[in-house]
């Protein structure tokens, strides 16, 4: 009888499932995963040393660029840790801003999520639903950033501009015409509040078409039910937060816990799971994408009664307006100022977290009293998630990593840095 | 050490009272609490900021290394005007402004290398940063929290990888984040932003190839320290937080 060994595979770096750059080496014991141990870091960038040699503000975009799927979440994050070192709070109408465009966020990346976890898991259909719905929130980040993804919309002290009067429409073209240019262009005739309202109005029947097509879905729950289970103990001694945190049934989310923004003054629920398994956080992140849309829709009622200032007048920190350069010295100097030198924050450090869609994102900043940090570092999400990968798979079936990749919600721009 | 906020009192309380002799020093900054444990007590207070249930900090979120190589150093003379006037450029080398020739000397400073964690109680729901500093400058070690939080695994494999900092008793401390085989621990301050190889393939030997960095530094806002009044004032007042 020959002799029977273990089999290394070597899934990624280059795999559709492997979202990105992940090379996981596995190994097998026929199709059970015996051992799983990702290599990551293909993606680094070293965002964190880039950013101890740019003045403050340039490194917002750089934030961008971490999970690249929730944008503004990760600029809020870095945002807030400035804030804080400088002792600055952002007008109203800002906050209301951001916590409006959080949600969106989230929304924009569960939808990424549902659709490569469908797609991962052999459902072609839900990817093409979800990519539809996140063309409209994209177009809301161009409105107000000039961007459609790397916005760097939010600036220590508020946000870059109000929001615009007038929804951009989209023009015609040989492929854009007739009747499905006049579709399209429904929602865009008023302000972007209206277009954003619009789409919340009509992303609760979105979410239900979603639900329709995976939650009673025979092979989908196959797929997920079971897979991954997760006891709330170990999700804590893993260091897991967000969806992977509360679809094993605890109930933890910094936007109820330790409120930032105007999440104080929200209505929402949370969702939380009981089973820790893939199919539990499917439902949780679901909740969550329609708890979204209702605070969406919350922010929008205030912003709309409510005009203001979107950025504080400090102008050691923000620039003033062009009016005010045209005819005053000080605005000039002011602005050459903190164009070419930045700001200088007070010795200190600080550690601002926000609740972003893949749970816990955090920037730990030390300041020396430069105009660039000394020392900035990203707590992602996902980097906790991914370590505890060996224990999840562990038992499991090859095709059961897939599945656990995609419930994990893995973005490679945030792990990597 | 009386210096605190009225939130955090009964933590500090608990945290004087469990942790005692085992803390170096403790601050508050901006509302947060900061402490400072020595390596010899690294461990032992971990264990009990986990189990004690006045601290319960259940949950390891962050560890990440800190080089604290060139803190306060600024590159242009702005406090005073000499008898040449003001420095007109910078005139020194500070982060991504040298190449791996020229890279600062680093020479004996105490306490260059750092461990900082963030604890997060879901119990009580606080948070607590904890720090430790290692050592020896040359090989610096601090024991490892794997058995305490095990979050913490792939976070003591970065700050092995980017700092050099040596976690003792964990399993797997292989680099995770650079290149295989790669040299050094690039996020130390005398580290060049710009590297020291490239990598590309190469046609003729057909295979992927490493070259010393062709590229130069080229950080133009040069960084300054301005001791800004209304700060200064602030923290002469005690409102510092």
């Amino acid at each position: 009888m020959s002799e029977i060994r273990n089999f290394t595979m070597n899934f990624g770096p280059q795999h559709p499932a492997a979202h990105g750059v992940l090379r996981l080496i596995l190994e097998m014991d026929g199709e059970i995963v015996e051992r799983a141990d990702p290599h990551v870091g293909l993606l680094h960038r070293a965002t964190e040393k880039l950013a101890e040699s740019k003045p403050y503000n340039h490194s917002i975009g750089y934030m961008d660029r971490l999970d690249y799927v929730s944008m503004m979440c990760n600029e809020h994050a870095y945002v807030r840790a400035i804030e804080q070192l400088l002792g600055i709070e952002p007008p109203e109408r800002a906050q209301y801003i951001r916590t409006m465009f959080d949600e969106a966020t989230r929304i924009l990346n569960h939808l990424m999520w549902i659709g490569s976890n469908a797609l991962d898991l052999g459902a072609m259909a839900v990817f093409l639903y979800a990519f539809r719905e996140r063309e409209n929130l994209m177009d809301a980040y161009e409105a107000v950033s000039g961007t459609r993804m790397h916005a760097t919309y939010y600036r220590p002290g508020g946000v870059y501009r109000d929001l615009p009067d007038q929804m951009p429409k989209v023009a015609e073209s040989p492929w854009r015409k007739g009747k499905d240019l006049a579709r399209m262009n429904e929602w865009r005739e008023g302000s972007l509040l209206d277009f954003l309202e619009a789409f919340a109005d009509d992303f609760f029947d979105r979410v239900d078409d979603y639900e329709t097509l995976l939650t009673d879905n025979r092979i989908w729950k196959q797929r997920t039910v079971g897979i991954g289970a997760v006891s709330p103990d170990r999700a804590l001694q893993l260091g897991f937060t967000g969806p992977m945190l509360r679809g094993s049934g605890v109930e933890w989310d910094l936007r109820k816990k330790q409120p930032y923004a105007k999440y104080r003054e929200m209505d929402f629920d949370i969702p939380v799971g009981t089973n820790g398994d893939c199919y539990d956080r499917y439902l949780v992140r679901i909740e969550e994408m329609r708890q979204s849309a209702s605070m969406v829709k919350q922010c929008i009622a205030w912003l709309r009664e409510n005009p203001g200032p979107v950025m504080i007048r400090n102008f050691k920190v923000a620039p003033p307006t062009r009016e005010e350069m045209k005819d005053d010295m000080e605005a000039l100097i002011h602005h050459f100022k903190l164009f070419t030198e930045g700001y200088c924050v007070p010795e200190g450090e600080t550690y601002a977290a926000v609740e972003a869609p893949k749970g816990e994102f955090g920037c730990y900043l030390i300041s020396d009293g430069a105009n660039k940090p000394f020392r900035v570092h990203l707590r992602a999400p996902g980097y906790a998630h991914l370590s505890a990968m060996h224990e999840m798979a562990k038992g499991h079936m090859l095709a059961d990593i897939a599945a656990l990749i995609a419930t994990q919600d893995i973005v490679f721009g945030e792990i990597d840095r | 050490m009386s210096n605190f906020s009225e939130r955090n009192q009964s933590l500090v309380q608990a945290l004087k009272h469990v942790l005692g002799e085992r803390i170096v020093s403790m601050v508050e900054h901006r509302g947060q609490l900061a402490l400072e444990i020595s390596h010899e007590h690294w461990l032992d207070a971990a264990w009990l900021l986990r189990d004690e249930p006045d601290l319960a900090f259940e949950q390891l979120t962050d560890l990440c290394g800190v080089d604290y190589l060139g803190f306060g150093d600024d590159e242009w003379e702005t406090a005073e005007a000499t008898s040449h006037g003001f420095s007109r450029a910078a005139d020194a080398l500070g982060p991504g402004r040298f190449s791996w020739d020229e890279r600062p000397e680093a020479t004996d400073i105490p306490n260059r290398f750092a461990a900082v964690v963030h604890l997060l109680s879901l119990r009580h729901n606080r948070r607590l940063r904890l720090r430790c500093f290692a050592p020896d400058d040359d090989l610096p070690v601090i024991p490892s929290l794997i058995e305490v939080w095990n979050s913490v695994n792939w976070y003591e494999r970065e700050a092995f990888d980017l700092f050099g900092i040596v976690f003792e008793g964990h399993p797997d401390l292989r680099r995770l984040m650079t290149d295989y085989g790669f040299i050094g621990h690039p996020f130390r301050k005398d580290f060049p932003l710009i590297g020291n190889v490239t990598v590309r393939y190469d046609e003729d030997k057909g295979r992927v190839i490493y070259e010393p960095v062709e590229i130069e530094p080229r950080v133009t806002v040069a960084r300054v320290v301005r001791r800004d009044s209304r700060y200064v004032d602030e923290k002469l007042e005690g409102t510092d937080r």
